[in-house]
């Protein structure tokens, strides 16, 4: 099964309260996802030259200040954003320097996802302790993605969680499941993606991120989709300036979407976006199988 | 259509302050003395409103509903006064159940009898195996729609998906639009006289009101596929 959300801010008020309302639709989603839940937000944009990254510690009660001394030396960096077991840095880097960086220094740690405005914040267990451990209803935000998970392809842990992050302030969550996703993932990695599980839902991630690479607009890299990958998916996909969704051309999962003058808003069932305030008077349509649906800060 | 406000025979009943569980037993107690009339208040995509009714009255869901919304349905007519999920008056025996929005993919699957009208769009699978249920979709009804359908009657006053009423046993189809692409073992066929009757006995139940029979094209079964074989009886 799995559960997955969106949320585009169009307002003031709803920016200023996107966690909290991201935190409302992945409640609706709990039981369609116990296994795990996570959240990707796009917020506070780290200054040029500079960048935001997401770290998940190895173990409870970690020494985040020792890692800040340690990235203030190198590069320069303020106070994380620590949430339960996630601390967010901007670092005064190019992302891929304070990546590397990080991964040499402290090899332990696990990045979830670089860039100027991502954050990633994803936990093992039910989504309730997840939207009541991360604090999500006092996160402000643009725009935000989140998953619940019922596991059906791979372990049970936080790395196996959504959103998957493998490029620049680009993430994906997914509910359904590919079968052509190890040779896919052997076939990048000679391209040069980066994966840190067997999971087939990062292949995806790991897909659209080398398509942008190469040079495609995120449309194209959706649409590639279509013709490359095998199996059932509805995705949500997030980047720097909004979001899009992709049905399979069979529409297996479901999706439905709404669109008010305050929010767009995604999710794999309507009683998700009847959290959200005027749901009752938003438009509401099912987006069409095998139709790449963009929302864009520059487009609306 | 809707009930009145003020109608001391008609229950109101509100999905924010009573669980669904409860609504539902007292729709299906209903034989034992009760409420001709019901509304269902603030549903929000709630999942199984109405399910499993089997009584001769008539219940008003006043918001979008999620998954299998009447399914079941006996004799009852359930209206929806916005869009439906997946699966809307799946296995539909008999009654009547009017979706004023949309209906994601599903509806009326596998229905053996009454008659479901759809005055948005159906998406994907609409009436798929079918088994004697009628449906009008006022609006248009998305791919592999009655795939396998077995009896009943599909009339789509707009266009339908790709892959229309694939391995159709012997459910028949009327379109009045577009057909994206036509399934296995599913042709076009003559719109006879009798299909006319059908078709406008149809449409005025539904209340349909501005669709023509002669401007609708009938489809159905080639019977070329194996169970038709003469050749395969034992």
């Amino acid at each position: 099964m799995c559960g997955i959300a969106g949320l585009f801010s169009k307002s003031l008020e709803v920016s200023e309260r996107l966690g909290g309302h991201l935190g409302q639709m992945l409640l609706q989603l709990g039981d369609r996802g116990p296994d795990s839940a996570g959240v990707a937000f796009y917020r506070d944009p780290a200054p040029a030259g500079s960048c935001k990254v997401s770290l998940l510690e190895p173990a409870p009660g970690h020494d985040w200040a020792g890692v800040q001394d340690a990235l203030a030396e190198a590069f320069g960096a303020g106070e994380p954003e620590v949430r339960a077991s996630h601390a967010v840095f901007v670092v005064d880097a190019e992302p891929p320097e304070a990546e590397r960086w990080l991964r040499e220094r402290y090899p332990e740690l696990r990045v979830m996802s670089a860039g100027q405005t991502i954050e990633i914040y994803k936990e093992e267990g039910s989504p309730r302790r997840f939207v009541e451990r991360f604090r999500l209803a006092d996160m402000q935000g643009s725009h935000a993605l989140g998953h619940t998970r019922m596991a059906t392809e791979s372990r049970v842990t936080t790395e196996h969680s959504h959103p998957f992050s493998t490029g620049l302030d680009l993430c994906l969550v997914h509910n359904g499941s590919l079968s052509n996703h190890n040779r896919l993932r052997a076939r990048l990695r000679r391209a040069g993606i980066e994966f840190r599980t067997d999971n087939d839902s990062e292949v995806a991630a790991g897909y659209l991120t080398h398509r942008l690479r190469g040079g495609a607009s995120l449309e194209q890299a959706l649409e590639g989709c279509l013709e490359d990958l095998d199996g059932f998916y509805t995705f949500a996909v997030g980047t720097a300036d909004g979001f899009a969704v992709l049905r399979d051309p069979i529409a297996c999962k479901p999706a439905v979407m709404a669109e008010t003058d305050e929010w767009v808003a995604m999710a794999s069932e309507y009683r998700a976006i009847a959290a959200l305030p005027g749901a009752e008077h938003a438009t509401v349509w099912e987006p069409e199988p095998g139709r790449v649906y963009v929302w864009e800060r520059a487009r609306v | 259509m809707r009930a009145p406000d003020d109608d001391p025979v008609v229950r109101t009943v509100d999905l924010a302050a009573t669980p669904l569980r409860e609504v539902n037993a007292a729709l299906h107690a209903v034989e034992n003395g009760g409420p001709r009339r019901w509304r269902v208040l603030n549903p929000r995509g709630a999942h199984a409103v109405a399910a499993g009714i089997d009584a001769p009255i008539e219940v008003d869901v006043e918001g979008h509903v999620g998954y299998y919304c009447a399914g079941m349905n006996k004799r009852a007519m359930v209206r929806v006064h916005g869009n439906c999920g997946t699966g809307a008056a799946e296995n539909m025996m008999s009654g009547t159940v009017v979706v004023d929005g949309n209906a994601s993919q599903s509806a009326g699957a596998t229905g053996r009898g009454g008659l479901l009208v759809i005055r948005g769009d159906a998406a994907a699978r609409c009436g798929i195996s079918m088994k004697g249920l009628d449906i009008v979709v006022r609006g248009s009804v998305g791919h592999m729609s009655a795939f396998m359908a077995q009896r009943g009657r599909l009339v789509v006053c707009g266009d339908a998906g790709d892959a229309l009423g694939d391995s159709i046993y012997e459910a028949h189809l009327y379109v009045r639009g577009d057909v994206g692409g036509l399934g296995a073992d599913c042709v076009g066929k003559e719109l006879r006289e009798d299909h006319h009757a059908e078709l406008r006995d149809l449409l005025e139940r539904a209340g349909v009101d501005d669709c023509e029979p002669a401007d609708f094209r009938r489809y159905g079964s080639a019977r070329r596929l194996y169970n038709f074989h003469v050749d395969h009886a034992e």
